[in-house]
């Protein structure tokens, strides 16, 4: 009796367990904590862009792509947890969705040879590939962000910024502190006065820093928010009757639930995004024929064509796309995370790729290599209409100010480097 | 000049925050007044309560990510909503219930213990119920309207305009969430101290054998005091969920309670209301004029070094009661 219940716990536990002829892209994801109503979109659209690979294409190269995925609840120690818990020799890629996290495994995933892909958040000098072997973080990082909300204030106010004042509020972690540096470069060549206003995290409570705003009366307020911290300074943004239009957050700051408890007051806040919008892409039709009518989306279907699940969905495709492009390297579709490492310095989506692939102008194209992991870093802007409930993108992919941002990269991988004991591998 | 009104205004915002804090931690203190137990569940309650009550207003079916996982269907909601002040007592109905299971399925069993095992017990019920709150409810940002006013009072702007030149901001919202919470506190000093249940209350924090012995019914008082603090974390998700949406970290609003409850006394219903207060203004000041010297994001540390300072002076806290052993 003994003997065949353990026979049948080998049988489900083999069953449950990857096929040999799989890909695994373990999937570190946070469906509960302060962060879950962010986090729970992102995982959704990440999945749900698998499903439909596997259900229509039957994967990639007739290889399934499996993302089991394990709960950080955005806390660093447990998504280290995770990715030790789920570090097999099968196991490819990992997107931790956390810059705190991400800090963590960036020398793991040297030492192990994984793949670690970061879009729109991590360390944003990882875009350095001569030092940063194994880490990608296209299409766009964080510096890349504040330049292009400076850029985009720029053209505001006729090519200057002299003399205005902008205050920046940040959630007081890794993630948020990200962009100081950057901002303060800027600030330096284009004139302008930075404030700087940590809020520690969760973010609940923001008042001294809000009264602190409609004292000083900054011209701008950017935002560096995530979570519960986004709803709080909307919220208060709206009560101190600070004007919307002039209030901006980093994609990460850019849900709909970032938005929708302040309700008709949130109306004309801007975010960025390095993604398209809403679900009025063909790639939607499909979504809905092979995973939402069969009942196999994720969560439900519930954030279908949300601006976080988009964002999930951009994820998991850019990787789907480098998995081809390392299968066509390695002349095989069963690849390893060397290979699939290949297949990122190769990747080049295009225009014309993104219509093919359902999704026409919903990313901009990314070209990398060997010393490029980050791409062109361009990003657009979003505005919230409170009344139809929708974002409006309204500009154009702007490009970052490379004249500022190259030499930070440089000194900041540099310093890694040095740190690390790392030669620069390009040449 | 200016900096001063800005102090003031500063120090207005303080007291305002500080009720907000108070109203989470006026749940700690029933608790522990009543059974002597720390309720390390009160912020989960808290946002179990708002979750329950957005549920009930949306007319969202409970358990329909469970439902539709495990028989396939594409259930979500009922297609009705609820009128807030109904949903309001629905929502203090199932807190009761809360209650109710509470003290059947965990307290009941745990009489005589020592305190630190029913405090273990009480951090495996916050567990509990974020999962199941999670369940119920789903863990995405909800939005809470029951009706209550947010954004600058322009009646108290343009009165401290006048008066003093300089318009103050106070939120409409941390106006009423002050008026319930006096009318809370009036109305719980009135219960704990003119009501036969509130003296058996008293009572059994004392000691729960001796209660017993004199015929007080350990079972009816857990339960009404755990549907009380339901009640106030109800009252207390309310006023943080209409803030900044419903979501997990409502339940983290606990931290900021702590300080206050240390501060205060953890056996004092007003000492609760004066430690918010004094948290509330201590941890605004010290940012303005400390904060800009240290990096700023002090108001998390500040207050939990503020109670411990008084610690030092008053281990009971201000107002709570000393507790003397003799060997």
């Amino acid at each position: 009796m003994k003997l065949r219940f353990a026979a049948a716990v080998a049988a489900a536990m083999m069953a449950a367990g990857p096929a040999m002829a799989d890909l695994l892209v373990p999937h570190l994801s946070y469906r509960t904590g302060p962060y879950a109503g962010n986090g729970n979109q992102y995982a959704d659209g990440f999945n749900d862009y698998f499903t439909l690979i596997n259900e229509r294409d039957g994967g990639i190269g007739g290889e399934k792509i499996l993302t089991p995925e394990c709960e950080t609840a955005y806390n660093t120690e447990k998504g280290v947890e995770c990715y030790e818990a789920n570090k097999s020799e099968a196991a490819l890629l990992y997107n931790p969705m956390s810059t705190g996290i991400t800090y963590q495994l960036i020398p793991k995933v040297a030492a192990d040879e994984k793949v670690l892909y970061t879009p729109g958040y991590g360390r944003t000098s990882a875009k350095n590939g001569d030092v940063f072997k194994w880490v990608f973080n296209a299409p766009a990082n964080y510096w890349d962000g504040a330049s292009v909300a400076i850029k985009y204030l720029l053209d505001e106010n006729g090519g200057s910024l002299e003399g205005k004042k902008i205050a920046l509020i940040y959630h007081n972690s890794a993630y948020g502190k990200e962009p100081i540096r950057t901002l303060q470069d800027l600030s330096e060549k284009h004139g302008f006065t930075l404030t700087e206003l940590p809020v520690d995290p969760p973010g609940q409570e923001q008042k001294s820093q809000w009264l602190q705003i409609r004292r000083e009366k900054p011209d701008y307020v950017i935002m560096w928010g995530w979570g519960v911290m986004n709803q709080a300074a909307i919220q208060e943004a709206a009560n101190i009757r600070f004007p919307m239009e002039n209030f901006i957050g980093i994609w990460w700051s850019g849900g709909e639930v970032d938005v929708q408890p302040a309700g008709a007051a949130a109306d004309g806040y801007k975010s960025l995004t390095f993604n398209g919008v809403g679900t009025d892409y063909p790639f939607y039709d499909d979504l809905k024929t092979h995973v939402i009518d069969p009942g196999k989306a994720s969560g439900g279907g519930q954030f279908v064509g949300s601006a976080v699940y988009s964002r999930g969905v951009y994820a998991a495709l850019i990787i789907g796309e480098a998995i081809s492009k390392a299968q066509e390297l390695a002349g095989t579709p069963q690849i390893n995370a060397a290979q699939l490492r290949d297949g990122f310095e190769a990747l080049d989506i295009s225009e014309e790729r993104m219509a093919e692939l359902g999704l026409p102008g919903f990313g901009q194209p990314i070209q990398l290599s060997c010393e490029n992991h980050g791409g062109a870093g361009m990003a657009r802007l979003q505005q919230w209409d409170a009344d139809t409930g929708t974002w409006s993108l309204i500009t154009d992919f702007i490009q970052p100010d490379a004249e500022v941002l190259d030499p930070l990269i440089a000194e900041d991988s540099a310093a890694y480097a040095a740190e690390a004991g790392i030669t620069p591998r390009c040449g | 000049m200016e900096q001063l009104l800005y102090v003031a205004e500063l120090v207005m915002n303080g007291l305002m925050t500080g009720v907000m804090y108070a109203l989470v931690a006026l749940g700690f203190v029933l608790i522990f007044k009543a059974s002597g137990v720390f309720n390390y569940s009160q912020g989960v309650l808290a946002l179990f309560a708002a979750l329950t009550l957005v549920g009930i207003q949306n007319g969202q079916i409970p358990f329909a990510h469970l439902i539709n996982a495990m028989f396939g269907t594409n259930l979500h909601s009922f297609g009705w909503t609820v009128p807030s002040v109904l949903a309001i007592l629905l929502t203090a109905g199932v807190m009761v219930l809360l209650a109710l299971a509470i003290e059947k399925l965990v307290l009941r069993h745990l009489v005589g213990q020592e305190p630190i095992i029913l405090f273990m017990a009480t951090i495996g019920l916050a567990y509990f119920l974020e999962g199941f709150g999670d369940v119920m409810w789903g863990a995405d940002v909800k939005t809470l309207d029951v009706g209550l006013p947010q954004g600058i009072s322009d009646t108290a702007e343009a009165w401290t305009a006048q008066l003093t030149g300089y318009g103050f901001f106070i939120d409409r919202l941390d106006i009423w969430a002050a008026i319930v919470a006096t009318a809370l506190v009036a109305a719980l000093v009135a219960f704990s101290q003119f009501t036969k249940q509130g003296r058996a209350m008293r009572a059994v924090a004392d000691d729960h054998q001796a209660a017993l012995s004199v015929g007080i019914s350990l079972q009816f008082i857990w339960i009404m005091v755990w549907s009380i603090a339901g009640f106030v974390a109800l009252v207390a998700g309310i006023m943080w969920g209409t803030k900044s949406g419903v979501q997990f970290s409502l339940s983290l609003i606990a931290l900021k309670a702590l300080p206050v409850l240390m501060l205060g006394g953890f056996t004092s219903i007003p000492g609760a209301i004066v430690g918010g207060l004094i948290i509330g203004v201590g941890e605004k000041l010290f940012e303005f004029f400390v904060g800009p010297m240290i990096g700023g994001a002090t108001e998390t540390w500040f207050a939990y070094v503020l109670a411990l300072i008084f610690l030092v002076f008053r281990p009971q806290g201000l107002f709570g009661e000393r507790i003397i052993e003799r060997v």
